[in-house]
Parts: structure tokens; C-alpha cells; sequence
């Protein structure tokens, strides 16, 4: 484990004054050549690295709109800069979202601006050095794509992305990051970002029917590869095996046992996420997302259902229809995709689903809005159902809920710490760093108004709460799935006695960090 | 020949304005917009989608949100240079409209609120350490050159009154390429070489937020990604192909 210590938590979130250098020496292991050819990318970074990197930046600025116009707009009026988690846990000025931006910017202008070509001082520009690619490296890799100071400024300029784009040119010249590389390498390979092959996940599928039966009395079904079920349901792999991911996938398998839906998941398409977007390549996003289009319809399902998942939500929501679609073999009475919550938010606002509310009275609750789906998707036909159908279902299945600080929740919520391809150990001192902010509004809802656990929707909140509550003094079993939640109040038919607690409080059994 | 220099200086002025501005339009609405990616909650319709970049546009919502002195030096300096740029109209048109008329006394005063404007930008930009980290030459240049402009227009009106009806006569001229002489007076001159300054340097600089702002997709797309199938002829082709 890395050598820092954890931050002391303040009452509330202040701005740290400025540390230069403060993570400079934070960086990610670089993929191997193995993990990089298998995208198509160069195994090592390329002898004609600069000008293959400028190179690829012009062909980015042709094509992305967002790059092109948020190089040329930002006014530096500094509206972002106290908007970062990782800059207010490290207070290392590159965290800034504009000084995040400008060390694209600077090359930018060096190279593709008049005003930087003949006065380079004047307006900051320079030239790709190796020392300002060490700097991309770094800090592109401190970014999570939260969005969260893209909320806040004036021209909504994405500081993810820009770090999307650098990151695709980082992945040109042969500078990738391992961990995203070699896992959207798995996912095109085996189905998963875990690796499973078929067998295992048929046998870990098994395993949790008979928990449940074992718990509950009754054959609670999750099917695998099943032809002609109504459902396809897409979750993250770790939903498969981790704490406190597959409480919630339980709770998956109840709502549909009890709404009695035919569902199935898929090995094809074992796997939500969609690394790829955190690298910004498109194109690999397109393959990873290929493969559940084509799962659901080898399977013939009506309908797809993406379990609790952020990023893979934004990918599903957001660019799905665009990169697959269209998803006109699916019914047309609902839309495509779903989100575990709407399909679940649906039965309890019809009265489908019958909740004991009191099984989960041995808990307060919070709720983190996660990233991905806070401020880059949606719920429901209203704009802000993302926020409102997850604390709804929550209400509908605990007595004991509290929202955090307004300025925390919502499109305002704080990022985890450790989104956008950073949740790897050899990060892990900026996901402790990055998750401050987020503990300090926890904080105070717990010592205020007793809050004991905290619920979220996205693997990768999860996993990242899980390995770094413990650094703030929590357990890490306080990180729940919504859909545990559901799971424990949810009255089967045929169920066991009343009283059968729910283990909420057992310890976890695996540590989901190396996902 | 000082009518000469500056007719043809403003002219230059008025055409790298023009067609830097033009072509950098025309970059930003040629380059695709492959994926949706509206910052959410966004609205789900077109005129929704009007609706937020307006309030951007006029109440500066974004910056409201995120911090009240940039928004209050930021609204007040660019409400007055609006207020200052109508109440210029009268330089340019005969008979003046009636409306421009009844906004020349609120341009007048606007003037204070732009250096108010400007000086709070100013301050921040050296006293917060986070905003001085950022800033760059230029960024303190161009608020000095805004800070000029408007000062030099305020001793036209409040110290050393220039001869408006000539000024005028220069101004129709210049529009009807029938050149009349320029006022010879130093703060005149002053004033109209750094606004031909402020023109030239406008499509190079970050004054490119102006039109910039439109073309933002986090705020100029609708969010209706499942209802409404987005595809780019550009995307269709790089990508689907296969």
C-alpha cells in the first residue's frame, strides 16, 4: 500500500489552498504491450510519439465538436476550480478542473492557434514535451469524467471530455493506462471485465439460488442464456461475486420473481460496463456495447434492463441507440434500455411488489447520487427522475432515509473517488484523497442524524466505498445496493417466518478491489 | 490622412471580426457532435433546450450557481457593455431609432458598472490564489484593454466632451464609403484604435466564449437519447460500416 496518510475530515468541505505538486507523483501502471495490441494500439510508445500525438489531436479536434469549442472558450474565470474532489482532497492546483484542461490547452494553442504559434508566453502555449505528456499522463489519469465541473461553468465546458480525448491520444502513441486497457481487452474476449467463463458464472448463479432458497424457502430463479425470456438484464460483473454487489442482484432476481417477469442474463453479455468510454475511444465502445445488442436479440428478449451500474447507465442511456441502435426488435412499449430502478420504481408505484419496510429498520440510510447517472442520463420522462426514483424506492423500502447536504446530492454530488477507470490499486492514495469530500457530507449526516449506511447504484461506487471507508474510519460494509434494500424488505410469497434478519451487518466476505 | 489611417484601420478591424468569427462558426457547427451529451437534468425538447442556453445566456444560471462575486463582476461588466454597445447604435444610424434614444442615458452610466465589472474580475484574478493560478498574460491584457476602452470612452463623455457630430459624420461615412474627417482628438483616437484592437485580437482570443457558448454540447442538446435515434452522417460512416 502506498505511503500517504488519509486526510482529516472537516465538518463540511472546505478549499484547500494551493499544494503544487501535491500528486505529481500519482500515475497509473502503463498498460503492456499485450493489453495495448489487443485494442489496436501500439505496444509502447512510438519513436515519432509527438508528432504522431499532434497529429491525432487535429484528427480529434475534426471530430469531436465538444473538443474543438471547449479548447477555444474557457475564459479561466475560475467557476471550476474549488469544483473538483481531487483537487479539494489534494489541493494540487492540476486538479483543477481549468488547469485539468489547459495542459491539453497549452499544446493546443502551441499547435493549432495563431495566438500561440507567434505569442506562445502571452497566452500559455506549449509545446508537447516529454515532461508535459508526464503531466498528461498524471493528471488525465486524476480525473474520474464525473462532470461535476462541467455542472458549474458558464459554457458547460466537460473537463471529462477533455480527458477522454487525451487519454485517446495517450492510447495512439502507445501510452495506455493498464487497468482500463487490459479490461476492455477481457470484455471483448470472455464477455465480462472479470474474465468468468460460462461455467463459473453458470455455478456462482447456482450457488445464490440456493442461498436464497436456503434464506427464504423459496426457488428464487436467475437464469442464464435463457431463450425467449421477456427480459435481458445487463449488470456489472461484479454484481456476480462482490460485497455488497451481489445483495443487490438478489434483490434483482426477487423483484422479477415476484413481478413475474421472465428475465435472463446473458454470458455474451456479462458485463455493464463499458471501459471504453473512459479512454474515449468510440470505437471499442461501440464492440463492448455490440455484444449485448446482439445477446438480446440471439436471445430473442423484448426488453433490456441494465442493473445498478454508472458509467455503464450513461453508455446504455446515452449512447446505446447511437452506437448499436436502433433497438427496433425490442417492444416498443417501453423504452430502450431500462434501468433496474425504473423497471422496480414501476411495480412499487402499481403496488406489485409486496415490502416489509421494518427489515431494513436496523439501518439509516443515505443516498449518493452516482456521477455517471446524476449528470449524464436520466430516469423516468422527467429530467431529474435519476435523482428521484432511487430515493423513492428507498423510501418504499426503509423507514430511516436522510439526503445528505443539498450542495452534495443531485447534479451536484460529489464523484466517489474512483470512476472514469481510476478504481485500481495503484491509484489508491487518490481514491482515498478523492473520496473526501463525499466522506465529510457522510460525516455529517452521521453524526447529526444518526445515518449508519449509505446506498448507491453504481459497481464502481461501491467497490471504490467499500476499500476506502475504512481509511475514514467506517466499515465497509456501510455501502449498500438499492437493491439490497429491496431485497430485504421484499415479502416473497411462500417466504419463511417474518423474522428472519436480514445479514446486512455480516461482514463482507470479499474484497472487491481487484476488479 | 489620420481619417484615412483609421478608416482603413477599422475596416481591417471590422473584417478579421468578421471573418474570423465566420470561420470560426463555421468550424464549430461543422464538426460533428457524434454522442449525446447534454450535463443532465437537461431539458428533453428543443425549446426547452432554448430556454436553458437563454437563461445561460442572459442570467448566467451556471455561474450563478457556482460563484456569486464571478457572477456579480461577471453579469454587471457584460449587462453594461450590452447597455454601452446599443447606446453606440446612435454613431451608426440616422435617424437614430427611438428606442436607442431611450437607452442613451442608462448606456451612459453603464460605463461605471463595466469598470466596476472589470476592477472586481481583476481583483479576483490577483487575490484569489486559485484564480491567479490560472490567469496568463493574456487573460490581464485583455481585461487592461477593456478596462482602457471603457475609460477613455467615459473621459469622452464625463471630461474632455469629443466632437460628436463629427464623430458621426466619420462613422455614416465610413458605413456609405463616403469618408469624412475624423476628429483629431487624442482620446477619440484612443479610444477607437483599442476597440480596433479588441476587434482583431477577438476571434483569436477567449472572447471566442461568445459565440463559443452556443455550440457547447453539454448545454445546446436535448436529452432524449432513447426517444430520438442520434447518428452523425460523420459517425455513420467511420463506424458502421462494418
Amino acid at each position: 500500500m502506498a505511503d500517504f496518510e488519509t486526510p482529516e475530515l472537516d465538518d463540511y468541505t472546505r478549499t484547500p489552498g494551493l499544494a503544487p505538486g501535491a500528486m505529481a507523483h500519482s500515475q497509473p501502471f502503463i498498460a503492456a504491450p499485450d493489453h495495448q495490441q489487443a485494442l489496436g494500439f501500439p505496444g509502447e510508445l512510438v519513436d515519432d510519439w509527438h508528432d504522431k500525438a499532434i497529429a491525432k489531436f487535429g484528427e480529434l479536434l475534426g471530430k469531436y465538436r465538444s473538443l474543438r469549442v471547449y479548447m477555444d472558450i474557457c475564459v479561466g474565470c475560475g467557476a471550476c476550480t474549488d469544483k473538483c474532489h481531487y483537487f479539494l482532497g489534494t489541493g494540487d492546483p492540476k486538479n483543477m478542473p481549468v488547469a485539468r484542461q489547459d495542459l491539453m490547452r497549452k499544446v493546443y494553442r502551441r499547435h493549432f492557434t495563431l495566438a500561440g504559434k507567434w505569442f506562445p508566453h502571452l497566452v500559455g502555449a506549449e509545446d508537447l514535451t516529454e515532461a508535459v505528456l508526464d503531466d498528461w499522463y498524471t493528471y488525465f489519469h486524476q480525473c474520474s469524467q464525473c462532470r461535476r465541473c462541467s455542472v458549474f461553468c458558464p459554457y458547460g465546458i466537460d473537463t471529462a471530455e477533455i480527458s477522454m480525448a487525451a487519454r485517446e491520444i495517450m492510447d495512439s502513441i502507445g501510452k495506455g493506462q493498464k487497468y482500463c486497457n487490459e479490461i476492455i481487452g477481457k470484455v471483448i474476449k470472455t464477455g465480462n471485465n472479470l474474465g468468468i467463463p460460462q461455467p463459473a458464472l453458470a455455478a456462482t448463479l447456482a450457488d445464490l439460488e440456493e442461498d436464497i432458497e436456503e434464506e427464504t424457502g423459496v426457488a428464487v430463479k436467475l437464469p442464464l442464456d435463457q431463450p425467449g425470456a421477456e427480459v435481458l438484464v445487463v449488470t456489472p460483473s461484479a454484481d456476480f461475486f462482490a460485497e455488497p454487489h451481489v445483495d443487490g442482484l438478489i434483490g434483482y432476481a426477487k423483484v422479477f420473481h415476484q413481478a413475474g417477469t421472465s428475465w435472463t442474463l446473458s454470458t455474451h453479455a456479462s458485463e455493464a460496463a463499458n471501459f471504453a468510454m473512459f479512454i474515449g475511444s468510440y470505437e471499442q465502445m461501440r464492440q463492448v456495447a455490440e455484444r449485448i445488442r446482439q445477446a438480446a436479440e440471439d436471445l430473442g428478449v423484448k426488453r433490456i434492463i441494465v442493473g445498478e451500474c454508472g458509467h455503464a447507465w450513461r453508455v446504455a442511456y446515452s449512447f446505446w441507440n447511437t452506437l448499436v441502435g436502433p433497438f427496433d426488435f425490442l417492444d416498443p412499449d417501453y423504452p430502450a434500455p431500462q434501468h433496474i430502478c425504473e423497471f422496480t420504481h414501476d411495480l412499487i408505484s402499481r403496488g406489485a411488489l409486496t415490502l416489509d419496510k421494518s427489515a431494513n429498520d436496523h439501518m439509516t440510510l443515505t443516498y449518493h447520487d452516482s456521477c455517471n447517472v446524476a449528470r449524464a442520463s436520466r430516469m423516468g420522462p422527467e429530467p431529474g427522475g435519476q435523482f428521484h426514483y432511487p430515493r423513492e424506492i428507498i423510501k418504499a423500502v426503509c423507514n430511516n432515509f436522510v439526503d445528505m447536504a443539498a450542495e452534495t446530492i443531485h447534479d451536484g454530488t460529489y464523484c466517489c473517488g474512483g470512476g472514469g477507470g481510476l478504481l485500481t490499486d495503484d491509484l489508491l492514495e487518490l481514491r482515498v484523497k478523492g473520496a473526501k469530500p463525499r466522506m465529510e457530507a457522510f460525516k455529517a449526516v452521521a453524526d447529526e442524524q444518526g445515518v449508519t449506511h449509505m446506498a448507491a447504484i453504481c459497481a464502481i461506487c461501491k467497490s471504490q466505498f467499500a476499500k476506502v471507508m475504512p481509511a475514514y474510519g467506517y466499515g465497509m460494509d456501510k455501502i449498500v445496493s438499492l437493491h439490497q434494500l429491496v431485497s430485504n424488505a421484499i415479502v416473497l410469497e411462500g417466504q419463511n417466518g417474518e423474522d428472519d434478519d436480514p445479514e446486512d451487518d455480516a461482514p463482507a466476505v470479499e474484497d472487491s478491489s481487484d476488479e | 490622412m489620420l481619417t484615412a489611417v483609421f478608416a482603413i484601420l477599422l475596416y481591417l478591424a471590422t473584417l478579421v471580426l468578421v471573418g474570423g468569427l465566420g470561420l470560426r462558426i463555421w468550424q464549430y457547427a461543422s464538426t460533428p457532435a457524434p454522442l449525446k451529451i447534454p450535463t443532465t437534468p437537461a431539458p428533453t425538447t428543443t425549446p426547452g433546450v432554448v430556454l436553458r442556453l437563454a437563461r445561460e445566456v442572459v442570467l448566467f444560471e451556471s455561474l450563478f450557481r457556482s460563484n456569486k462575486w464571478t457572477w456579480l463582476f461577471g453579469w454587471m461588466f457584460h449587462a453594461a457593455l450590452l447597455l454601452a454597445l446599443l447606446r453606440h447604435l446612435r454613431y451608426g444610424i440616422e435617424p437614430v431609432w427611438t428606442w436607442v434614444v431611450w437607452v442613451q442615458p442608462f448606456g451612459k452610466y453603464a460605463a461605471f458598472a463595466m469598470i466596476a465589472g472589470l476592477a472586481g474580475l481583476w481583483l479576483r484574478r490577483i487575490a484569489v490564489d486559485r484564480v491567479r493560478y490560472i490567469s496568463r498574460p493574456a487573460d490581464h491584457l485583455l481585461l487592461l484593454l477593456l478596462i482602457l476602452i471603457t475609460l477613455s470612452g467615459l473621459g469622452m463623455g464625463y471630461v474632455a466632451p469629443t466632437d460628436i457630430v463629427g464623430l458621426k459624420a466619420f462613422v455614416l461615412g465610413l458605413i456609405y464609403f463616403d469618408w469624412q474627417p475624423l476628429p483629431a482628438d487624442p482620446l477619440l483616437l484612443l479610444h477607437l484604435a483599442l476597440v480596433a484592437a479588441l476587434m482583431a485580437v477577438f476571434p483569436f482570443s477567449k472572447l471566442l466564449h461568445a459565440p463559443g457558448v452556443f455550440f457547447s454540447p453539454t448545454r445546446n442538446q436535448a436529452d432524449d437519447p432513447r426517444e430520438r435515434r442520434h447518428v452523425t452522417a460523420a459517425f455513420e460512416a467511420s463506424y458502421r460500416d462494418g
